[in-house]
């Protein structure tokens, strides 16, 4: 359907027209350019983050938590290129896809202070984004190159008018604005280049880097864009960036975790799967646990219902078992998404404070269990 | 065991803030922190068959190091000359992390990191050489969980290596294949040198002393590889009885203090031609799933529970089971052999396969056989522990010895 891509494009470039400074995508096949604004992808236009035309922003419905940040995600491919569905994959992304995802937190009202994301992006439908709103900290690029993809991960200046690659990532103390007019701090953690490998090889046989987000699960639901709502697998089709993706009724869907028209299962499990399964899954890293959180999983040891540590090491907790069904407080899972100490935590990176809602929900996920551990 | 279980949650519970036998950690003031990213950067950068140097010194880090090209090599000038310190560190599990074939880190310390040292994850051909992992305060449960540690690696040689104060185990080789562990030193560990779930395994040549439990094999369940054929000889275990500091939950922590070699659950081992001694609860334990807690719930259907096919041959012993860990053993130690008596050096829970008897003994191939001249006390496990008995008689047989694990670049 390239003939409505076209037009979004020619529409969008309409617009882009009127800034002097709008950014052109492009794909680098084989150098790792300095700055961000080499990509294109995105760009400093008249104050606001700005995305270069044929640069499509997404949502997923359940997504990673990393320490309250606001995500701005998007899917870019040369012209005429387009992804291949699977249905319980990542899309098949073609050589010369780009994909970035921006890490940024709300201002707060006294300088030098973030407030924690809620989750709603503060990304306009056009996937623009207003600095004076907000701190951007880092732009991750994913790219598609011959030899496989490749993860870059760029960092923004303090006046937030450009990215530099940091290939051995950094440390990022940030001030959070309480409720109670206090504030507390902590380091965001920006992974180095190697680390972006620890979630990104899904496959600890093959080890090659992939996008994990944009799954038919995750992208199965309705986004708002500049031309009105639609749901994201009919739109990346429309724009001719997607094709065999059968009717979002038939394509698999996770549930939105903080949704509470969805089932507690569902939430939870989208949870675990958003935040966990990559690494926990039959082929990932993690299966030196035995434990899978994949969502298609069903309730056992593998789920880790009763299922015993293996090399948990101070993670058990002193808990005996991952999931003790009605006992979160006996549960190692809960521990360790309810815990920062980095020999303790789950995901090993990523995060450097707990989720409290996320931890809500698991808890009441595992009171939720029917059984016994004996 | 089960009694030894129970037991033993109560203990560590008693002992947790008493751990750590040292005042002070290794003393960083001098440091070198700037090395950190120049170190990150090379290991982002490394191609296949590039040798990092990493010359003599003190040098701090905050976060983890992670390494995923092939073919690399990580050197330093001897393991007290180039010192790794990750006390100050902030993030990151582990303080190398290691998804790659063809690796060899050598010749250098990982000192104090948060959680495991150094951890290889996946790959072959893994060497690891001359290197010390420690926690520099002494044994304590706030220690990482396991010094080196590769796990679902295949051609792994371990030698050389120091590791002192893991909560977990010191040198710990899980779910590989063909696996060389030799003229090591693990002390102050929980489990001093623990081979799990592994296919291929010689370990000779080490030294354990003052851990928890000095060589464990072990098979775990609802893992991808369940592990058979260990050879344990021309091993130093003695007196390892310092108290479990491991974490309640994992499953060394129910390994009793004083634990020369255990066996738990697995099959084709040959223990042979090592010195044991002074190894207060035990200097051998032959145990099955059955004893350390797990209930069905817990483990996945096809899981094997019982140690089969071991033999145990050709060792020397002295001293041990005088001073058994927990109430229970030591009212057995007592009921049986008398307040100074000492109970037998090997212990077996006595859990076996129903379903594999033959006119109601195991068929010969999977005997438990003890042919070296030492009692064998039968706990009784089944039973609930209700009679136990030293019968040594029923295990005087022997098995054919064990094939060599066959590692290229390991003569």
């Amino acid at each position: 359907m390239t003939v409505f891509r076209g037009l979004i494009l020619i529409a969008a470039a309409a617009l882009a027209a009127c800034s002097p400074n709008a950014p052109t995508a492009q794909f680098h096949s084989e150098d790792n350019p300095r700055l961000l604004s080499e990509w294109g992808q995105l760009g400093i236009v008249a104050g606001d983050l700005q995305l270069a035309d044929g640069v499509v922003p997404y949502d997923l419905n359940t997504p990673l938590f990393t320490d309250y940040a606001l995500k701005l995600r998007t899917i870019w491919m040369p012209s005429g290129e387009t992804a291949a569905y699977r249905e319980n994959d990542t899309l098949d992304f073609p050589v010369g896809t780009v994909i970035t995802k921006t890490f940024y937190y709300p201002l707060a009202d006294t300088p030098g202070q973030v407030t924690r994301g809620d989750g709603h992006s503060l990304t306009r439908a056009d996937g623009s984004l207003d600095l004076s709103r907000v701190q951007l900290i880092e732009t991750r690029i994913l790219v598609h190159r011959e030899a496989g993809w490749e993860a870059l991960p760029y960092r923004w200046n303090d006046d937030q008018t450009e990215a530099v690659l940091l290939r051995y990532g950094d440390v990022v103390p940030m001030t959070v604005a309480e409720a109670d007019g206090g504030a507390s701090t902590f380091n965001y953690v920006m992974p180095d280049v190697n680390q972006c490998a620890s979630c990104h090889a899904p496959d600890s046989n093959t080890r090659q880097i992939a996008p994990i987000g944009p799954k038919p699960r995750h992208l199965n639901r309705d986004f708002d864009y500049p031309d009105g709502t639609a749901n994201q697998l009919e739109y990346l089709t429309e724009v001719g960036y997607l094709t065999g993706a059968p009717v979002p009724a038939d394509a698999p869907r996770n549930a939105d975790w903080e949704d509470l028209e969805a089932s507690l299962e569902a939430r939870a499990r989208a949870y675990l799967d958003a935040n966990c399964s990559h690494c926990h899954s039959p082929v990932g890293p993690a299966d030196t646990s035995g434990l899978n959180l994949q969502p298609d999983i069903a309730h056992g040891p593998a789920l880790g219902i009763c299922k015993l540590p293996i090399a948990a090491g101070s993670g058990t907790g002193d808990r005996r078992f991952d999931i003790f069904p009605g006992r979160p407080d006996e549960s190692i899972l809960l521990f360790r998404l309810d815990n920062v100490e980095p020999d303790q935590m789950m995901p090993e990176v990523g995060r450097s404070t707990n989720h409290v809602e996320g931890i809500e929900l698991i808890r009441a996920w595992i009171e939720s269990l029917p059984g016994d551990c004996g | 065991m089960k009694t030894f279980k129970y037991l033993m949650i109560g203990a560590s519970a008693l002992v947790l803030t008493a751990c750590g036998n040292s005042d002070t950690s290794r003393d960083l003031a001098e440091a070198n922190v700037d090395y950190q990213a120049t170190l990150m950067e090379q290991l982002i950068d490394a191609q296949p068959g590039d040798v990092i140097e990493i010359p003599a010194g003190v040098y701090s880090f905050d976060r983890s190091l992670s390494l995923n090209i092939d073919g690399v090599t990580i050197r330093g000038a001897g393991m007290d000359e180039t010192i790794l310190s990750f006390q100050d560190q902030i993030a990151g599990a582990e303080g190398l992390i290691v998804t790659a074939n063809d690796f060899t880190l050598e010749n250098l310390a990982i000192e104090d990191t948060i959680g495991d040292g150094l951890k290889v994850n996946g790959g072959e051909n893994i060497i690891i050489r001359g290197v010390r992992v420690e926690w520099t305060n002494g044994y304590a449960t706030e220690n990482g969980a396991y010094g080196i540690y590769p796990v679902q690696t295949t051609n792994v040689l371990v030698e050389d290596t120091v590791a002192i104060g893991a909560s977990d185990a010191g040198i710990y080789v899980g779910q590989s294949r063909n696996v060389i562990v030799r003229n090591s030193r693990a002390e102050y560990n929980v489990a001093g040198i623990e081979i799990e779930n592994c296919i291929g395994a010689d370990v000779y040549g080490n030294t354990a002393t003052n851990n928890t439990g000095g060589i464990l094999v072990f098979n775990m369940p609802n893992l991808p590889q369940p592990g058979y054929h260990t050879r344990v000889y021309d091993n130093d275990i003695f007196a390892n009885n310092t108290e479990n500091f491991g974490h309640a939950g994992t499953p060394v922590a129910s390994v009793p203090a004083g634990s020369g070699v255990v066996i738990n659950s697995n099959d084709q081992v040959e223990i042979f031609n090592n010195r044991i001694s002074d190894n207060d609860t035990a200097n051998i334990i032959i145990s099955s799933l059955h004893s350390t807690g797990y209930s069905d719930y817990s483990v996945q259907t096809d899981f094997d529970p019982y140690p089969e096919s071991i033999w145990i041959h050709d060792n020397t012993y002295s001293g041990g089971g005088t001073s058994p860990d927990g109430l229970d053993l030591t009212a057995l130690k007592i009921a049986m052999f008398g307040l100074n008596g000492a109970l037998p050096d090997v212990l077996f829970d006595g859990f076996v396969d129903d379903a594999k008897l033959v006119d109601g003994a195991l068929p010969d191939a999977l005997r438990i056989c003890v042919s070296d001249p030492v009692d064998v006390l039968n706990a009784d496990g089944p039973n609930g522990y209700a009679s136990p008995s030293v019968d040594t008689e029923d295990f005087r047989c022997s098995l054919d010895s064990l094939s060599a694990v066959e590692l290229a670049f390991a003569d």
